[in-house]
């Protein structure tokens, strides 16, 4: 059973969703034994990098996603908040995410080229031969913070004069800045080879 | 790069798509969920659902059938319509939605937009503009669904694009109502106008028939992205050959 873990935001139903088109089984979650046994754990996230995770803290949820050995896959948001920090906060202090993968999620910046949120569909490219993309695809994108380029990032893709973090990965734990489960087939492809490799 | 953005609108009422000119005399033209299963098939970006009447009609038939279009729908969409509150907002998005767009409520109290941005994030809060040029400037128009209901704002398109940018919202869709189902063309004029004081996407909407009116709205105005209905709907324009036509002009669309 694949688990995505109920973060609270609002694009639960198109995940599940994705997943029901692939014909597999995944239920939204956020009960700590049900996380710890799935074949595989979603992480989702849509909204506020600290509203994500004071709702993880709430759930008690912080260690067990920090141990998880399975296969998890971090999305948009889900993904930033694998990592230590993030600009993205509601006071002056930087939001602390799970630090599972280290660098810090920084604050994309409108320039005569690039509006801001990053918003539609822009061609990922692997740096590093990755289980989850071979050849450069289009997927789509929305997020207004990012990471650059760091020793996990596996798939890049520019925008402007940044080189932002599309796919990361560290052991077991991968992350995709970008929606597969709107990406339409390249995401349904995406999401399939993630499935093949953690069941 | 990013690629620009090929969006098709679906006016809504009751689950059937309609078409109107000016904003005036709706036609059915459709079933919903065919049609936009035929635009997905034929590689659109993104569907926005302008739900026309929903400001007074039967809620619950709005969330099913966007419930309908989120199970089978794998590119983003957004809904529009009646999105007066949160909760208002949080029922479509849990539905399954990744966008809403509001209009006439954001006019009548700009801290929704804030409001909406701060519970769901900026990435799905989108705003929709009606303008239409009066004089020498654009004003902004409300309550555009309705003919009986519209009415000048007395406000300037162009400060309210950038008031709006301010309280955090995502991206800006400019409805420009002179060219809407006129066929000429989108309003070059008024797009650059909001274009060179916002730093927010900006979706064209209004006018478009040939492949070139996209060409000049992403060239000459920068718009992010380009919405469409009747031009896709009548079958003027198809979208695989729209985006070949855009690859020529050395525009970058996702194919």
């Amino acid at each position: 059973m694949i688990v995505i873990v109920d973060t609270g935001g609002a694009n639960l139903a198109s995940l599940r969703y994705a997943f029901d088109r692939l014909n597999q089984k995944a239920k939204v979650s956020q009960d700590p034994n049900e996380i710890q046994n799935a074949k595989a754990v979603i992480l989702p996230g849509v909204g506020h990098a600290s509203h994500v995770m004071k709702k993880i803290e709430t759930l008690g949820l912080i260690k067990i996603i920090q141990n998880l050995a399975q296969p998890v896959l971090g999305i948009c948001l889900g993904m930033q908040i694998l990592f230590e920090e993030s600009e993205e906060s509601i006071d002056k202090m930087n939001t602390p995410g799970l630090g599972i993968l280290p660098g810090k999620v920084i604050a994309l910046k409108p320039s005569k080229y690039t509006t801001v949120p990053h918003m539609g569909w822009n061609k990922v490219k692997s740096i590093t031969h990755n289980a989850l993309l071979d050849s450069p695809t289009e997927f789509y994108f929305v997020h207004s913070y990012f990471i650059s380029e760091t020793a996990h990032t596996v798939s890049v893709c520019s925008y402007g004069e940044n080189k932002i973090s599309a796919i990361v990965n560290k052991n077991n734990f991968w992350g995709t800045q970008f929606h597969p489960e709107r990406s339409g087939l390249s995401g349904s492809l995406l999401l399939k080879q993630f499935i093949k490799a953690a069941l | 790069m990013l690629c620009k953005r090929i969006i098709a609108c679906l006016d809504v009422v009751n689950g059937k798509v309609v078409k109107g000119t000016k904003f005036r005399d709706h036609k059915i033209l459709g079933d919903s969920i065919e049609l936009a299963q035929r635009y997905r098939d034929q590689g659109v970006d993104e569907l926005v659902f302008y739900d026309i009447t929903a400001s007074c009609e039967n809620r619950r038939v709005h969330e099913f059938w966007i419930d309908s279009m989120a199970r089978f729908l794998d590119i983003p969409f957004c809904v529009a319509g009646g999105i007066r509150s949160r909760d208002d907002a949080r029922l479509i998005l849990n539905a399954g939605a990744d966008k809403i767009s509001i209009n006439s409520p954001a006019l009548e109290n700009p801290g929704l937009i804030s409001e909406l941005v701060q519970e769901f994030g900026q990435q799905c809060v989108v705003v929709g503009i009606d303008s239409r040029r009066v004089h020498n400037t654009f004003m902004v128009y409300s309550h555009t669904g309705s003919e009986l209901t519209t009415k000048n704002t007395a406000k300037s398109t162009v400060e309210w694009a950038k008031e709006v940018q301010t309280l955090g919202a995502g991206e800006i869709v400019l409805n420009c109502m002179d060219s809407d189902g006129v066929g000429k063309g989108y309003d070059i004029e008024q797009l650059i106008a909001v274009r060179q004081q916002t730093t927010i996407p900006l979706i064209a909407s209004g006018g478009a028939k040939t492949a070139m009116d996209f060409v000049r709205a992403f060239r000459e105005a920068k718009v992010d992205g380009c919405l469409a209905a009747g031009a896709f709907h009548r079958n003027e324009l198809c979208i695989p050959d729209l985006k070949a036509f855009l690859i020529k002009e050395d525009i970058g669309v996702r194919i």
